[in-house]
């Protein structure tokens, strides 16, 4: 084995590792399980609009309306049809997966500035519905009157709701899934063309790649998994509410993909680390907390655009 | 039932007017420099903020003509300072950076002013409705429409026979070859850029007069002016005129029929427009791919 | 490029292990100062501090340190000082639940109390009955929360909608007319109380012409305000709060309306009158607690304690709320000698407020049935002209027991059940 790959592996074993043990490490720095697994979904969504971002180079800045889609077809599941957690998974990840295959076909054409505004308005229809649709959704005081349900594995059941740590086995469960089924698709020659479109899309073009329909199926890709994180989020606070889908929401997402670094797979996962960390310990500290964090976004994007793992990575470089 | 529809035409036409003034500063800044500014809302809600703190010594009028120069000077140094350096990048790194910074806004002129509203008076002769017919046509109304009026026309003028304004239509098209051409691309779109926070600043003057003055109002006034935008066509400035009008009036006729819809009129406008004729209304093709 | 030279070695990657250092030290510093001195009780404050509640949410916090400080010098809660943990939920159910099992897992408070933002508030009841803590619900009005989706461990302070129709229906019916036109903000808090106002309303014989529903968020009224004229109602209720009212009432007053039909609501706060004109400030409305109170025990001091803690200002309901729920929790305790929070929950029912905290005339207590505060209506009007003081924007009228005000507590649809 190269040092390369010797090195990939240990990097990607530590990760495990740290995430594993994570109830374990987190409390006596001040931390707590729940914050793990709020990092875990959040950083799945960051990672599934990098998917599209960083590995496809397409901005879509309304992605969170999947996440809040994801988040209210789970939460309408467990409240009217069964009490089954997998069966919201499913749905929810259905419903934002869905609505991103219908909604990438209509914008597909578009780049640039214009693609995100489209996509930022778009994401906005989302949460204008969830806000007014109010028989449906809760409007603006969000989807209640449902929480997770015990996991029923025939010979005995797994007690999510009321056990924090249990919970957060079964999130880096669906976590890995996810995590994993994404690396397949990268690494496969669906992958390899999604970098050749975000390297030079014309080039890709000339190159007889049905460019409109991959950037279509990578959109459609990248809303399943946001559905599913979103159906999580659900989970997560036994809620859904209108303001998981607004753009702010897809700002923090983007955020956290590029502070993490958008080049790389396991970036957005540090970066939501980070981002939820720090707006949790400053939003305890001061009420001004928003201008750090938009102070954070400012020197990010002026002075670390590659992310944490951008600088990692030039330091070792170097 | 025809009285309520020309009421609710005409008052549809007054809203729209407000989201025109906004719109427009926002498309000429993305016009342009193809930034789009999440901090537009923010900058207007400064806007009306330093309206309210001048006021008790300029009066009314005073702020009005102060304030915005004010709030547009305050957008040079952002500009300057934060955006210029994110030119030559992906677009993406501007659309964060301005959403920072409409973080950072929000939360300073809480952090200045406080949480709890202001009140803003209006000159009295002015908040009062033009007869007991047409209640709804007050003089502040009007005023703000006179205003908006005044405004785009003098945008207009600009744009056209000053040499400023040349440059920037032309750099709109083609912002390489007016560079080639020795014009100082920096100053240009600093320049343009404070044209647009001065509109936004003008319609936080005229929006603390209309509705209460507070933290938050700024980020709900951003969505309508994007809408606009998309209708009337990216890249256009009588199409962003426009789409202003026209959501305006969809959203006042609405509220006639299903008040709860009046809203949402806006974004379904804005999906048929995409549908239908994807690059807007007075858009041009090629524009902003 | 001197720069370089005089700041040496310093450079990007020192900055961000400095700041490492310095944030690890912050987070693991309350771990260390746990293991001097005496535990304090910890209570837990979830609330809206950014974004559009954060006038109301910043003035209850103010009200709650001003009870914790009173308690402290008292001697605490059983003889240990109460330390207040305030945490911004940011208007966002995700940050506050987060933030809830934060207070709870991390920080192990005894007692919650929050959120303004009714679907927060019960998010977080959620939260707090999983874990068998007792949660006081300062500012969320939502009629379910002591209704049908009431809960063993949670109580409120605050109003629910239909005590606030019942407290101001029968005025306006006498006082003003039958037909009645509303304007309701579309959300769950406008429709209770739009519905338990016309339903008063049609008890009484009087007549409802329309109910726009507007958007929350809606800055411009004057399409639904056209419709209300064109209905020509006897009363135009006006139900949305915050800065949609003022956006309403400045509009309202813009356009001469109030000349030509009585404007009334149910529900008024002092910092929405404060953040409008004075020609906005119209009509009859029910404050859930006014800080001019001539006479009644304890007031004039409140007033003076909450004025040098908040620059000048005078107390509003949101300040006594935050108050009210810091005491309870502490003059519960202190009577039952114990932290039990079942016990404590149970010792709630009929628990009556003392004059120095319940700051009313009427008595005032916790209802056993649906954990209802039975706090009182000040029914009054509007004053554009200040009288005297420039905050005393209010004309109390009335002042209604709560019990009077409250349905029946069958009629709540609240059944309480208590753990095994």
């Amino acid at each position: 084995m190269s040092g390369e790959s010797v090195r990939k592996l240990a990097v990607l074993a530590a990760i495990w590792a740290a995430l594993l043990l994570a109830p374990y490490w987190m409390p006596p720095l001040g931390g707590y399980t729940a914050l793990g697994t709020r990092v875990l979904v959040l950083g799945l969504a960051a990672m599934s609009v990098n998917f599209l971002l960083g590995f496809t180079g397409v901005l879509s800045f309304g992605h969170a309306a999947y996440f809040g889609l994801g988040a209210y077809g789970a939460g309408l599941t467990l409240k009217f049809l069964a009490p089954s957690t997998p069966l919201s998974l499913l749905l929810g990840m259905l419903l934002g997966g869905v609505a991103g295959a219908i909604l990438g076909a209509l914008i597909v054409r578009r780049r640039g500035v214009y693609f995100a505004m489209v996509t930022i308005a778009f994401g906005q229809v989302f949460y204008y519905i969830a806000f007014q649709w109010s028989s449906l959704t809760g409007g603006d005081d969000g989807l209640r009157g449902f929480s997770r349900q015990p996991i029923d594995l025939g010979l005995f059941s797994i007690n999510i709701l009321s056990h924090a740590n249990s919970f957060y086995y079964f999130v880096l469960f669906c976590f890995a899934i996810a995590v994993a089924v994404m690396g397949f698709i990268l690494r496969s020659p669906f992958g390899r063309t999604m970098l050749a479109i975000r390297e030079n899309e014309r080039r890709a073009r000339f190159l007889g790649i049905p460019v409109e329909r991959h950037i279509w199926i990578a959109f459609t890709l990248s809303c399943f998994f946001m559905g599913f994180a979103g159906a999580l989020y659900a989970l997560v606070n036994n809620f859904a509410d209108p303001r998981g889908l607004h753009y702010s929401q897809s700002g923090d997402f983007v955020m956290m993909a590029v502070m993490g670094g958008m080049r790389s797979f396991w970036g957005p996962l540090l970066g939501a680390a980070v981002f939820v960390v720090l707006q949790d310990y400053l939003s305890s500290v001061t009420v001004n907390w928003m201008s750090f964090v938009g102070l954070l976004f400012v020197l990010v994007v002026l002075f670390f655009p590659r992310g944490l793992l951008g600088v990692i990575r030039r330091k070792s470089e170097a | 039932m025809t009285q309520l529809l020309l009421f609710n035409v005409t008052n549809g036409l007054i809203i729209g007017a407000f989201y025109v003034l906004m719109a427009l500063g926002l498309s000429l800044i993305l016009n342009l420099s193809n930034v789009i500014n999440f901090a537009h809302g923010g900058f207007l809600v400064l806007g009306g903020y330093i309206a309210y703190t001048i006021t008790p010594y300029v009066g009314f009028w005073g702020a009005l003509l102060i304030a915005p120069p004010l709030t547009a000077a305050i957008g040079l140094v952002v500009e300057r300072v934060l955006i210029r350096p994110l030119y030559g990048r992906d677009p993406l790194y501007s659309l964060l950076l301005t959403f920072g910074l409409a973080f950072i806004l929000e939360d300073g002129t809480r952090f200045i002013w406080g949480a709890q509203g202001k009140p803003v008076t209006v000159p009295a002769f002015l908040a009062q409705p033009l007869s007991y017919e047409f209640f709804f046509i007050t003089g502040y109304r009007l005023f703000m429409v006179s205003v908006v009026i005044v405004t785009v026309a003098l945008l207009f003028v600009l744009l056209r026979f000053t040499r400023l304004g040349i440059r920037i239509r032309a750099g709109t098209l083609d912002l390489e070859t007016v560079s080639a051409l020795g014009v100082n691309v920096r100053v240009l779109r600093s320049l343009n850029f404070a044209v647009g926070i001065f509109l936004a600043g003008l319609s936080g003057v005229l929006a603390a007069g209309q509705l209460g003055l507070e933290p938050t109002m700024g980020a709900g006034l951003l969505m309508p002016s994007f809408i606009a935008i998309i209708v009337g066509g990216v890249g256009s400035l009588t199409g962003t005129l426009l789409g202003g009008l026209l959501i305006g009036v969809a959203s006042g006729v609405t509220a006639v029929f299903l008040p709860a819809a009046s809203e949402a009129i806006m974004y379904v406008l804005m999906a048929v427009v995409l549908l239908v004729r994807p690059r807007g209304l007075l858009g041009e093709e090629g524009m902003m791919t | 490029m001197s720069k370089k030279s005089i700041l040496g070695t310093f450079n990007r990657r020192t900055l961000i292990k400095g700041a490492a250092t310095i944030g690890a030290m912050q987070v693991t510093s309350p771990f260390i100062i746990k293991a001097l001195g005496e535990t304090p009780v910890k209570i837990g404050m979830v609330d809206p501090l950014t974004g559009v509640y954060a006038a109301v949410a910043q003035n209850e916090v103010t009200g709650a340190k001003l009870a914790l400080e009173q308690i402290n010098a008292k001697g605490g809660i059983l003889g240990r000082p109460i330390e207040l943990l305030v945490e911004d939920s940011a208007n966002d159910v995700g940050t506050g639940v987060q933030k809830a099992r934060k207070l709870i897992e991390r920080d192990e408070v005894t007692f919650i109390i929050g959120d303004v933002n009714s679907g927060i508030a019960q998010a977080i009841a959620q939260v707090s009955n999983e874990k068998k803590m007792l949660h006081v619900v300062s500012g969320g009005h939502t009629d379910t929360i002591t209704g049908k989706d009431c809960k063993w461990n949670v109580y409120r302070v605050c109003n629910t909608t239909r005590m606030e129709a019942n407290a101001v229906t029968e005025l306006l019916y006498t006082k003003y007319g039958k037909k009645w036109h509303f304007i309701t903000p579309d959300y769950a808090f406008g429709h209770t109380l739009q519905q338990a106002g016309s339903a008063n309303l049609q008890k009484l014989g009087g007549t409802v012409t329309g109910n726009e529903l507007t958007p929350l968020g809606t800055t411009d009224f004057s399409a639904y305000l056209i419709k209300a004229r064109a209905a020509n109602p006897d009363v135009l209720l006006v139900l949305p709060q915050g800065s949609d009212m003022v956006n309403c009432l400045k509009q309202i007053a813009q356009f001469g309306i109030d000349k030509q039909i009585h404007v009334a609501g149910l529900q008024q706060e002092l910092e929405s009158l404060e953040a409008m004109p004075p020609e906005a400030r119209v009509g009859i409305w029910m404050f859930e607690w006014y800080w001019k109170q001539p006479g009644v025990p304890g007031v004039e001091q409140f007033v003076a304690d909450i004025r040098k803690r908040n620059d000048g200002k005078v107390p509003t309901a949101r300040h006594w709320f935050g108050f009210t729920s810091v005491h309870t929790l502490a003059g519960v305790a202190n009577r039952e000698k114990t932290l039990d929070s079942v016990k404590l929950a149970k010792a709630l029912g009929n628990f009556e407020l003392p004059p120095e905290v319940k700051l009313q005339p009427n008595k005032c207590y916790y209802r056993s049935g649906d954990h209802q505060l039975m706090t009182s209506a000040f029914v009054g009007e509007a004053l554009s002209k200040p009288a005297g003081d420039p905050e005393d924007l209010f004309r109390v009228d009335q002042v209604i027991a709560g019990d009077k005000t409250a349905p029946a507590e069958s009629d709540t649809g609240c059944t309480v059940t208590w753990p095994a």
